[in-house]
């Protein structure tokens, strides 16, 4: 079959979205959250948390960050359970209470999936999560290595071990310093 | 019902950077300092991103496709009432069937109820401005809402944002994620618009919906009619 239509073209999610995507503070019950695990799911527990900054190091606390992963297993389920989203707080910050996920590639590191959304994003921007502790499997992941070495580490988020439990942190950068490695995909 | 999803389809064709704005484009200024400055970095689509959350009736409620009678606290929303609908199909003109859609939008009088909108415009007691829907086995969606009105912003002196519908779809994948707004025929705050012009020419004209006489219903609702065409896939999957 050959291609017909073109695509709907994109825009921004504009700086009111929260009352629609997020609506708890609204009384309204929302499509997804940012609390993916259940308490009895299967693998390691663990939050992800980060702060999302602009080309100037501010913060940005009007974007949403949402996630796609695979279960402990490495194996996507059907349905919803998979997906998160977390709007940025009034400190820029986000997390998801989640489970590390397994590989669900041949030859993949274990990661997750990032689609980032904001006001002045008039399209939005696709990245992946890679672990910490996953030195070996992102040393031979085929994504990290089409990604230019010096920039690998905005795609690793980093394991802490604290009293609340574990914790990985991947700050995402729009722009600028540091700026956060974005994939055509 | 614990069987993981495969997919052995071809690859979704590429995002069309012909269609959609480019990241930077400075008049509108809130994409200056938000805007990825460095190349995207191609990747194979994996299983991580072929796949997508699937929500069924279950994520919604009974009146989330009606936006006229979702916020009702004590009578009815003021304003102009219409329908919007359409299809949600893919680049070979496929439907997209059983995927979920999301609209928000200001009030009639052009203002929102989030909690940062401070435009000097009244709140609506009994219109929310969010709402969800399916689109039904030959891709089509529907909802009822009031016409939302223009409002003011500090883009620039005297900027106004011409009366837009935000909608958010999912459509089979990560990758045919679309968040856009919909627009009115003959709008003329458009040509005025940067976000609107942010899109390439010749393409942000399909933001524009279409006004149907058949879609109105009489002595109820104007119909406005609007297409959304996401992702299609290659035939046969890549390799290698």
């Amino acid at each position: 079959m050959s291609q017909t239509l073109k695509q709907t073209p994109s825009q921004t999610v504009g700086p009111y979205f929260a009352y629609a995507w997020t609506p708890e503070l609204y009384g309204r019950r929302p499509l997804a959250t940012n609390r993916l695990a259940t308490r009895d799911m299967a693998g390691e527990h663990i939050r992800i948390e980060g702060v999302v900054y602009d080309g100037e190091g501010q913060i940005v606390r009007d974007c949403v960050v949402e996630i796609w992963q695979a279960g402990a297993d490495g194996r996507h389920l059907p349905g919803a359970a998979g997906f998160g989203r977390c709007g940025t707080d009034d400190a820029g910050r986000y997390f998801f209470d989640t489970v590390k996920p397994g590989a669900c590639d041949p030859g993949h590191a274990p990661h997750i999936a990032v689609t980032v959304f904001a006001r002045g994003m008039l399209s939005h921007a696709f990245t992946r999560l890679h672990f910490s502790d996953e030195t070996a499997a992102n040393a031979a992941d085929p994504v990290l290595a089409g990604v230019p070495a010096d920039r690998r580490d905005t795609l690793i988020a980093t394991r802490a071990e604290t009293p609340g439990g574990v914790v990985y942190r991947f700050d995402i950068r729009i722009q600028g310093d540091g700026e956060t490695v974005f994939f055509d995909c | 019902m614990d069987t993981a999803v495969q997919d052995k389809e071809g690859d979704f064709r590429p995002r069309d950077w012909a269609q959609h704005p480019p990241y930077l484009s400075p008049l509108y200024k809130s994409t200056v300092l938000r805007s990825p400055s460095k190349p995207l970095i191609p990747m194979k689509q994996g299983l991580s991103v072929r796949t997508g959350p699937v929500f069924g009736h279950d994520s919604l409620d009974p009146l989330d496709h009606d936006l006229t009678k979702n916020g009702r606290v004590n009578g009815e929303p003021i304003g102009e009432r219409m329908i919007v609908t359409g299809r949600v199909l893919d680049e070979d003109g496929r439907p997209v069937p059983h995927t979920l859609l999301e609209i928000w939008q200001a009030n009639a009088c052009g203002r929102y109820v989030h909690r940062w909108d401070q435009h000097d415009a009244p709140l609506d007691p009994n219109f929310f401005g969010a709402g969800r829907c399916l689109t039904d086995a030959e891709g089509r969606y529907r909802f009822t809402t009031i016409k939302p009105g223009a409002y003011p912003w500090g883009n620039h002196h005297n900027a106004w944002r011409p009366a837009h519908i935000h909608f958010s779809l999912f459509g089979p994948s990560f990758l045919t994620r679309l968040v856009t707004q919909m627009y009115f025929p003959g709008d003329p705050l458009l040509p005025l618009d940067p976000i609107y012009k942010g899109v390439p020419e010749g393409a942000r004209e399909l933001l524009v919906s279409r006004f149907s006489i058949d879609v109105t219903e009489p002595v109820w609702a104007l119909g406005y009619e609007f297409d959304i065409v996401l992702r299609g896939r290659h035939a046969t999957p890549m390799e290698g």
